[in-house]
């Protein structure tokens, strides 16, 4: 049985037959398959494997039907109010539509520049959009999300400053951090925590890291954190939310040397928390530190403009050990609905977006600041999200918040006290708002 | 000015170049709440300096600028070691289901069982491919589950108090990854040779193991696209001197059904469910590359594993886990699409996988290898290695071979990779294609090698039909343009 040539009927997506696979068996001049396998141990080779028969493609649509079906979703009717990270908008046509372009869906990375223009043009637009909203001089192709860019970020500015202490403010997304430690942890950096009310920084840190919004929703000091930053031989690290981009002041407006953001909000689905894509951006002067993909702008032989991968001898595959990243992707699919995304918004859709989801958010925190019992706690500007403290545990107003199928804020009772931190975006109608408002009121009253 | 016909004269602008002011591809919704004040204008910024285009404008553009791909949809992609298959569309559509797609990564977990039942149903059938049943979904590439396995080798010698533990033994045919992946690990990576057959060297290795060893990667079947037939005694070598084994798992294509690696003696391994298991490659990600482990090892897992439990399906923290590697849960509609290509072949259909990749890679170095160079004389696995040393004593490097092949509208093998080999051209065919095809790839790389002679300008100037010709990549490292910027 093991030596013979797999008899069993063709899969669709395999084309050859069992007359062509003996025809090329002997061609190779062997008679069976196993005549090729002969360096795997013969004790190991063909394993039992414990996995289900294959099924058809209408087989597998209702496997796939009860999976989701298993989700609370608005296909099945809830609201929610999550964010922290991840972030509901909606997703342009243009997006879904360009996305169903095989020629750039099913392509690999750019190593034939000449076969790939395409992808690499789409990549260019993508560095010129990032630069654009952040401020800032260059950008890379894209990272795989937001905490990794970051924690790249910080790194990054340890070889710059040629530092090992890495400064993050207490106010931003604990991810952040958390992944920064898993990406440095054997690399000999050590992260202090900061206050955000911070004045004076230790003289040995390779950088601030800011997160503006911060994890509450607030809109921090970027200009007096990076001047301070500065004023100590540290660099500035900011990581944005894109969408606040459209109407606040971008971070290449206060001298920050490098930005990092999640690109999930810029037309990507939240997809139970991936892929996503995380952008970076940095000055001119720091590039050749720059991890990731990075595409230029060249001629060909003829004189004509094309694009490929450049600045490739910082890169795993060139320098390997020594290299600025061990990274090898660009995201670069995800890259392509950010990119579509904030075309069709454009100049004038980025501002208006920002400027909606502003006052939704907004217009819940002030009803639910009327609430007997309830309290907005984030101070100053905010954008998305904001702290909001309940009368009774944050578990306990999800669970009767989640009965009217409203999936309620995130609980943060960890960070501060009987808070849940609430978001509203554009996709949050007035009428959804006022749904949550009132359920509250009524599940205060009860508490 | 004259209007000419030549659709060859492709209109390359930029985005930014075809903005008009006062157009728009979209509307956003006028504001459904009462008026809120707006914060302080120091805070707000001018107008973004970004495109004005209409919807066609945004459509026409994109779908132009994709038609100037090579991709699996349109063209043979042989590219070695990327296991360029064919991507099933029901994968993509599955994956975009609303209470799949719509869902929020920090949903309490009862209102997400359907998606982290799915989590674990991969989890396992990952576990039961490999013979490594602790597996974790999180890390977002190949790279990234390289790296989250060295982790867990330091932490497995950490809890040891095995602090001398320094050293990642590297092939020298490795994948760049692997080094600085190792290096990101703070490890010192030493490389050991490769031998004639193009087998690890195994005295080299027995000189090398040693009480500093944390770990050995072995891409395996390894970048010469060969099975390593001293594996068991290269596990056993790399065990008695207390260090780990991990796999790298980008070949995994080879091996579906015919050998677990667990069985092998291998400890760690990572899977690019983008090779493998049909994910799209996207032009350069998303990719995800989950890490499986022996049961000893579990409990070092990069957070979250998905868990059954009485109550129901639930996201768990490994008690001694690596920490959080990255934002959320993985790529969470790739594991989707990898689980649903995995259902749709089932066993008898994984096994095949491999089997006709196996043939197909085969019947290609059989075809090619009089005038082709091997790097190994030996039957392959899933890809072969040619080496273009006797056409570049012709004039011809593998280069202009592979820019050669773009004119026939077949992607170039990868190039110069491995290393250790000169001209390297790797060919891996995979399973997706059918014997014309292959017969077709034969027939032009044979006249690819008749043109040295007859007309080696034609090689040496590829490509003629695509929309650039080579470009000039030593100006672009020189002198960076990187963006769009208004014309002077």
């Amino acid at each position: 049985m093991a030596s013979s040539v797999n008899t069993s009927p063709n899969h669709p997506y395999i084309p050859s037959t069992d007359s062509e696979r003996r025809e090329m068996l002997g061609v190779i001049g062997v008679n069976s398959l196993d005549d090729l396998l002969g360096d795997i141990p013969i004790e190991y080779r063909h394993p039992r494997l414990s996995l289900a028969a294959g099924l058809s493609e209408q087989e597998l649509s209702s496997v796939f039907s009860s999976f989701a079906a298993e989700n609370a979703s608005s296909a099945t009717g809830y609201i929610s109010f999550l964010g922290a990270g991840a972030y509901s908008h909606y997703i342009p046509s243009t997006v879904r539509s360009i996305l169903q372009r095989g020629e750039f869906v099913t392509a690999y990375t750019p190593y034939q520049p000449e076969a790939a223009q395409g992808t690499l043009q789409v990549g260019f637009e993508f560095q010129t959009i990032i630069c654009q909203l952040t401020g800032m001089e260059v950008a890379n192709a894209g990272m795989y999300d937001g905490p990794t860019a970051f924690a790249e970020a910080c790194l990054m500015a340890a070889r710059v400053t040629k530092r090992t202490r890495i400064g993050v403010l207490a106010s931003a997304d604990r991810r952040l951090p958390e992944t920064l430690d898993a990406y440095s942890k054997h690399q000999g950096i050590e992260i202090v925590e900061l206050s955000p009310d911070v004045t004076e920084i230790p003289d040995d840190l390779a950088c601030i890291g800011i997160q503006s919004p911060n994890f509450f929703g607030a809109i921090e000091d970027v200009e007096r954190l990076t001047k301070l930053a500065h004023d100590s031989g540290a660099l500035s690290v900011v990581h944005v939310n894109p969408t606040a981009l459209g109407l606040f002041r971008p971070p290449g407006d206060f001298d920050v040397d490098i930005v990092t953001a999640e690109g999930q909000p810029l037309g990507v689905p939240m997809a139970f928390g991936g892929p996503y894509v995380g952008l970076f951006a940095c000055k001119k002067s720091h590039i050749r530190q720059m991890p990731g993909r990075i595409i230029g702008r060249t001629t060909d032989t003829q004189g004509r403009i094309g694009y490929a991968l450049t600045l490739q001898t910082r890169e795993q595959h060139i320098r390997r050990e020594r290299a600025t990243s061990n990274i090898c992707t660009s995201t670069q699919l995800i890259g392509l609905m950010v990119a579509v995304y904030v075309a069709t918004l454009g100049k004038q859709g980025m501002k208006d977006l920002a400027s909606l989801c502003y006052q939704k958010a907004h217009y819940a925190a002030s009803e639910i600041n009327r609430l007997e019992g309830f309290s907005v706690e984030t101070n100053g500007t905010f954008f998305h999200e904001f702290v909001v403290r309940c009368p009774a545990s944050p578990q306990s107003v999800n669970a009767a918040l989640l009965e009217r199928k409203i999936i309620g804020g995130l609980d943060i009772s960890d960070r501060a006290e009987k808070s849940m931190l609430i978001c509203v975006t554009e996709t949050s109608s007035k009428a959804d708002i006022d749904r949550l408002v009132a359920a509250l009121g009524e599940i205060g009253d009860r508490s | 000015m004259t209007i000419t016909t030549n659709a060859g004269d492709l209109d390359r602008r930029l985005l930014m170049d075809r903005s008009v002011t006062g157009r728009k591809a979209f509307t956003v919704p006028e504001s459904d709440v009462p008026a809120q004040e707006l914060p302080d204008s120091s805070l707000l910024r001018d107008d973004v300096e970004l495109p004005e285009v209409s919807q066609l404008d945004v459509i026409r553009y994109f779908s132009v600028l994709s038609q100037l791909n090579f991709s699996i949809d349109t063209n043979f992609y042989p590219l070695g070691s990327c296991t360029m298959k064919y991507n099933p569309k029901i994968n993509d559509e599955l994956a975009n289901l609303p209470g799949l797609a719509e869902i929020h990564p920090l949903q309490p977990e009862e209102t997400v069982q359907g998606a982290i039942r799915l989590l674990k149903a991969l989890q396992d059938d990952l576990g039961e491919i490999t013979g490594l049943p602790g597996v974790s979904l999180a890390p977002l590439a190949g790279a990234q589950g390289e790296y989250a396995g060295l982790l867990i080798a330091r932490a497995y010698h950490d809890a040891r108090n095995d602090d001398k533990r320094t050293v990642a033994i590297v092939p020298d045919s490795a994948h760049g990854t692997n080094p600085a992946s190792a290096s990101m690990a703070g490890l010192d990576v030493v490389t050991v040779r490769s031998d004639a057959q193009g087998n690890v060297d195994v005295e080299n290795l027995k000189e090398l193991a040693s009480s500093n060893t944390a770990v050995f990667m072995l891409t395996i079947p390894s970048t010469l696209g060969l099975f390593e037939p001293n594996i068991l005694e290269i596990t056993t070598i790399i065990h008695n001197a207390g260090g780990l084994v991990y796999a790298d798992g980008a070949n995994l294509n080879a091996l579906l059904g015919l050998v677990k690696l667990g069985d092998l003696g291998v400890d760690i391994c990572h899977s690019n469910l983008h090779k493998t298991f049909s994910t799209p490659h996207g032009g350069g990600g998303p990719g995800s590359g989950p890490v499986m482990v022996t049961d000893e090892l579990a409990k070092y897992l990069p957070k979250p594993v998905a868990e059954k439990a009485d109550a129901g399906y639930l996201l768990a923290s490994p008690e001694q886990s690596i920490g959080t590697i990255n934002g959320f849960h993985g790529s969470f509609s790739i594991a989707a699409r990898a689980y649903a290509y995995i259902k749709a072949l089932g066993l008898e259909g994984l096994q095949s996988v491999s089997e006709n990749a196996i043939i197909s890679a085969n019947y290609i170095q059989a075809k090619l290898r009089d005038k082709y160079d091997l790097a190994a004389d030996r039957y392959c696995m899933h890809e072969t290695v040619l080496s273009a040393t006797r056409q570049k004593k012709r004039g011809v490097a593998g280069i202009d071979i592979a820019k050669r092949l773009l004119d026939f509208g077949i992607h170039a093998p990868t190039m110069y990779f491995p290393l250790i080999v000169d001209e390297a051209l790797m060919v891996e065919p995979t399973e997706s294609e059918s014997k014309e095809t292959l017969d077709h790839f034969i027939a032009v790389m044979r006249q690819i090698d008749d043109e040295i002679d007859s007309n080696p300008a034609v090689i040496l100037e590829a490509p003629h039909d695509l929309p650039v010709t080579r470009l000039d990549e030593a100006t672009a490292a020189r002198k960076p343009v990187l963006r769009w910027a208004p014309a002077e």
